[in-house]
């Protein structure tokens, strides 16, 4: 431990060299700009400078990598708060109150308490990773399928119920996305399925294309139908509202903790960001005094899941170095990138390779850091976007969201998908269907079915896997608590009110 | 005002047409490309072929072996189909280039996609991917021998891990229950690298993970190799752990298994390539074949560096396609509806 | 533009026909998802549920929720709201049709020149701005995303015939 502690001051004194603090910036300063485009991925931003990056030493190198990953992170909150459009699936969370914020003027305390938020949550994971790394490696591998699929069941049940929305419309929405999820190649059987011999169809629905057509384009028509401006024109620049959003954060102090645990775990089993972040929006709505409010731009609802999707975030990178297994297509050309300079993920990677991985850690702490003042710095500039009238505004919003369905694929076929998906947004929200649930089917429908139907190979059929260890039946448990919530809350309290009575 | 804006605007344009070298190259006699390589990858990032093509676009750029960069895309929808279509459908478009893998047979003959490798240009083949046979440490089983009988004897309960459905980890897995007559539960994983950490966690008794996939948990002390499915040992003699090499681990055969299966690793163009065409990307690839980051990630991986062109190549491929369909049909794989 | 709308405030399709046609159309979606789900299979095999287990399912439950869901609205008695009034349809349609058009012509013309015209239409038509404010920003625009898409990040984005002329 003590020796560790030293190497890590070792790392420090390798990360703050001008050179590396140099190519943090340049790193977070791409990170971002890919972030905000919807087409760009981390992964292009990575595989692109790998090349660039064979000039440096291994730690320079791996240094700018992961702080364009930090700055993906954080910048795919920007086009979430201002025009509703997540880039990535760990960013559909943030939307839900970030927007709302935006419309009513607050797009700069949402963006500062996004990225705050962000800040917080990746450094309790690094300081994890720093403290308990062999443990947690060890624990990741506790998860066999029957463990993953608890945890998409959490996901959902903590998720589901808590919908405003008529209970038979968003049964229909989720089961929607269910459906579409489910169709392309089924994983288990290696056969084509709801295809029709399609050939477009053969990729299934990507999570981001719904996204972007859902909300991106759904909302611009609702913009366009309640009169041409976004109200969010209204926003003042205000150069204090950093220093201002900053006071009200430690309210949230209970909520951030509780997320930062969760996106840590969520990130080394590995499920990763995504369920993290729905996980930790749904259950701060259930046990938040504001509750009710979460939906209509409550500060509170941008703070739970953007602080788990970057715990989640960054732990992520614990399985991949220690396990190689990586959690997310950024995370795998990284992977790649270590190949190439000839560092084997892997148990030993800690041991043979004690220098990079120690300067490793030390540049995430200084990378959020450095990610962080960049993005604070340019949250005026941000809102500011918002002041653009919205006939110059709107068109450009639609150039980069065909620009990023295009890209997923690289298909016009995807375009021309985004366009519906945006019209059935605008006709979904217009008839009371709440988008969240099936954008959450979506995303995490397919690994659901699959890693439910990988059980139940292993066990031949026997349900009974999904109750077989501590493990796999505390988060099963904790799953139908979170379902069967307003039931069991609503007993609780008649018990608590009977002997007053 | 608005003047200035324009002239920015024009600017703009004349710097980006200055930038980008406008004026079209002369042509010379041999092929060259005139843009950016596209490098399709049928299979998802952090994968065997994922990581070989990712490591070349690094040596190709690292060494300026080539005038235009080099984009590596993952069009893995589909088992890969995607990927296949996609550079099926570019027919006369020299800047697009292909990585196979085993699904470039399994993928139409399990799903029905309409396609077939005589579709495309055939290029070179770059090497072949090793399999092996994986335990987890922890397990007593010194050979593939006791492991078989082991697996004979829990009737049908053994798990075996693998990547995809109906391709080769779980051809492999077939084979073997057809050669020794042990029943295996097969447990589909996306990748590669999932596979050897659920091996590590004890979720499933075995694997057939190629060698780069699991040298990392074997060099922990995590994973043991008991046989490779080749005819040969591996050359590889570096050490690895406890004085094991990749040469130490024998083959299945020697060990009463008779079951050989080597990936194809190969690259193909679009249809329609012209032979100049197909000749500088030869002679590409026989540049990157010299270079010392290709040699360390043949001998990190252990594979099999055979290479091959022209007849010889198209040869080996159309013998292997019937070797597919036959393995397909034996299992009951082929796609029926 | 402003003059047409006044008109068509009170007028429009009601709210219970729009919310009718989405149950149908759901329940029309779940038919599809349940006919392709018996395509693929819908026992429980050997090996655990067959491909087209789930999505059969998942059908149902759709199509019994967009009955419910029609049947709600049919008995509801709030006739007399609209959905939208004919003045805002038009408005919305203001965006769809353009971008429509602007999605068809991709595959011809190439992402750059469609976005540009996209750009340069919405300003004038939506915010009467003059050609010489509005044509920077349509060239402007397009050309920022050629340059970081095509040179930074390589990332090919669809080219018509005037990028190939230009050698891309």
């Amino acid at each position: 431990m003590i020796e560790d502690f030293s190497s890590l001051f070792h790392g420090f004194s390798v990360a703050i060299q001008p050179f590396n603090i140099g190519v943090m910036f340049v790193g977070i300063i791409l990170g971002v700009l890919i972030g905000v485009l919807p087409g760009l991925g981390g992964a292009n931003g990575v595989a692109i400078l790998l090349p660039l990056t064979f000039s440096m030493s291994p730690t320079s190198a791996i240094i700018m990598l992961s702080c364009i990953y930090w700055g993906a992170l954080f910048g795919g909150a920007i086009t979430s708060v201002l025009f509703n459009i997540p880039g990535e699936p760990w960013s559909v969370a943030t939307t839900f109150d970030g927007h709302p914020m935006a419309q009513k003027g607050q797009a700069g305390e949402a963006l500062t308490a996004a990225f705050t938020s962000s800040f917080v949550g990746a450094l309790f994971a690094v300081v994890m990773i720093t403290l308990v790394a062999p443990l947690v490696a060890s624990f990741a591998l506790r998860f066999g399928p029957a463990e993953q699929f608890s945890v998409y069941f959490l996901a959902f049940c903590s998720f589901v119920g808590m919908s405003k929305e008529p209970p038979f419309k968003t049964v229909a929405a989720m089961f929607i996305g269910f459906a579409l999820a489910a169709v392309g190649l089924d994983s288990i059987t290696g056969q084509l399925r709801l295809t029709f011999g399609l050939e477009s169809l053969l990729n299934g629905f990507d999570f981001l294309i719904a996204v972007i057509g859902l909300f991106g384009i759904g909302e611009i028509l609702l913009t366009m139908e309640e009169g041409l401006s976004f109200k969010g024109r209204l926003a003042g620049i205000n150069a204090k509202v950093v220093w201002e959003t900053w006071k009200q954060l430690p309210r949230y102090w209970v909520t951030s903790l509780r997320s930062c645990i969760i996106g840590c775990w969520m990130g080394v089993s590995p499920a990763g960001a995504t369920p993290a972040s729905f996980m930790s929006y749904g259950i701060a709505k259930r046990t938040s005094r504001n509750g009710a409010n979460f939906g209509k731009g409550e500060i509170e609802g941008v703070v739970a899941p953007e602080t788990a999707a970057h715990a989640a975030g960054t732990a992520a990178l614990l399985p991949m170095l220690s396990l190689g297994v990586p959690g997310s297509p950024t995370a795998a050309v990284l992977l790649g990138g270590l190949l190439i300079w000839g560092l084997q993920p892997g148990p030993l990677l800690f041991v043979e390779q004690k220098e990079f991985v120690w300067g490793l850690i030390a540049s995430m702490y200084l990378g959020n850091i450095v990610g962080l003042i960049v993005v604070l710095t340019c949250v005026p500039l941000f809102a500011a976007i918002l002041r653009i009238p919205f006939s110059i505004i709107a068109p450009i919003i639609l150039v980069i969201c065909a620009i990023g369905a295009y890209t997923v694929h690289n298909s016009v076929f995807d375009v021309v998908l985004m366009m519906v998906f945006g019209v059935i947004g605008y006709l979904l929200k217009k008839c009371n269907y709440p988008l969240a649930p099936m954008v959450l089917a979506i995303v995490l429908g397919d690994k659901a079915e699959e890693n439910f139907r990988q059980s139940l190979l292993a066990s031949q059929g026997k349900l009974g896997i999904f109750f077989s260890n501590g493990l796999v039946s505390t988060i099963m448990t904790l799953g139908l608590i979170a379902l069967f919530w307003p039931l069991i809350s609503n007993a609780l309290a008649r018990l608590r009110t009977r002997p007053a009575a | 005002m608005t003047c200035s804006l324009k002239h920015a605007g024009f600017g703009a344009v004349a710097a980006l047409w200055a930038a980008t070298g406008l004026a079209p190259l002369p042509a010379s006699a041999a092929w060259e490309p005139s843009r950016p390589v596209e490098f399709i990858i049928p299979a998802g990032p952090g994968g065997g072929a994922d990581i070989m093509a990712r490591t070349i676009q690094g040596i190709v750029t690292k060494h300026n072996l080539m005038s235009q960069p080099m984009v590596v895309i993952n069009k893995s929808g589909g088992a890969g189909g995607e990927g296949f279509l996609d550079v099926k459908n570019s027919a006369g478009n020299p800047h697009k280039i292909i990585i196979t893998l085993s699904n470039l047979f399994t993928t139409p003959l399990a799903t029905g996609i309409p396609f077939n490798w005589k579709e495309l240009t055939p290029v070179a083949m770059l090497a072949l991917d090793e399999f092996v046979l994986w335990v987890n440490a922890e397990k007593p089983y010194k050979t593939a021998k006791d492991y078989v009988a082991a697996a004979k004897a829990a009737g049908g309960t053994f798990k075996m891990g693998g990547t995809g459905s109906k391709q080769e980890d779980q051809i492999i897995t077939e084979a073997i229950q057809k050669a020794t007559g042990a029943k295996f539960i097969y447990i589909p994983q996306r990748g590669g690298g999932a596979v050897a950490v659920q091996l590590v966690g004890n979720h499933v008794d075995s694997s057939v993970n190629n060698p780069n996939e699991a040298i990392a948990h074997w060099k922990a002390g995590k994973l043991k190799p008991l046989c490779v499915f080749d005819s040969k040992a591996m050359p590889y003699k570096d050490e690895i752990v406890n004085q094991l090499s990749w040469s130490s681990v024998p083959t299945c055969k020697s060990q009463g298994l008779d079951i050989e299966y080597l990936m194809l690793r190969g690259i193909f163009m679009s249809p329609g390539a012209t032979k100049d065409q197909v000749d500088y990307y030869i002679g590409l690839f026989n540049k990157v074949r010299q270079t010392p980051e290709w040699k360390e990630l043949m001998s990190n991986g252990a594979f099999n560096q055979t290479f091959m062109t022209g007849k010889q190549y198209t040869d080996w491929v159309a013998n292997e396609e019937k070797r597919h369909q036959q393995l397909m049909k034996d299992a009951g794989f082929l796609h029926t509806n | 533009m402003s003059d047409h709308m006044q008109g068509a405030d009170s007028a429009g399709p009601s709210h219970r026909a729009v919310e009718t046609g989405v149950g149908i159309a759901m329940a029309v979606f779940a038919l599809v998802v349940i006919a392709g789900s018996i395509k693929a299979g819908i026992g429980w095999g050997s090996e655990g549920p067959k491909a087209g287990f789930f999505p059969f399912y998942v059908g149902l439950v759709v199509l019994a929720c967009s009955i419910v869901n029609i049947v709600q609205v049919r008995i509801e008695r709030t006739r007399g709201d609209l959905f939208a009034n004919w003045g805002q349809l038009r408005q919305v349609m203001a965006v769809v049709i353009p971008s429509a058009i602007y999605v068809a012509v991709i595959p011809w013309t190439g992402i750059y020149i469609a976005s540009a015209v996209l750009i340069a239409f919405f300003m004038r038509r939506l915010g009467n701005y003059a050609w010489s404010f509005l044509s920077p920003i349509a060239i402007g625009v397009p050309l920022i995303f050629f340059i970081v898409f095509e040179r930074w990040f390589l990332v090919p984005l669809p080219k018509g015939p005037v990028e190939a002329w230009l050698g891309y």
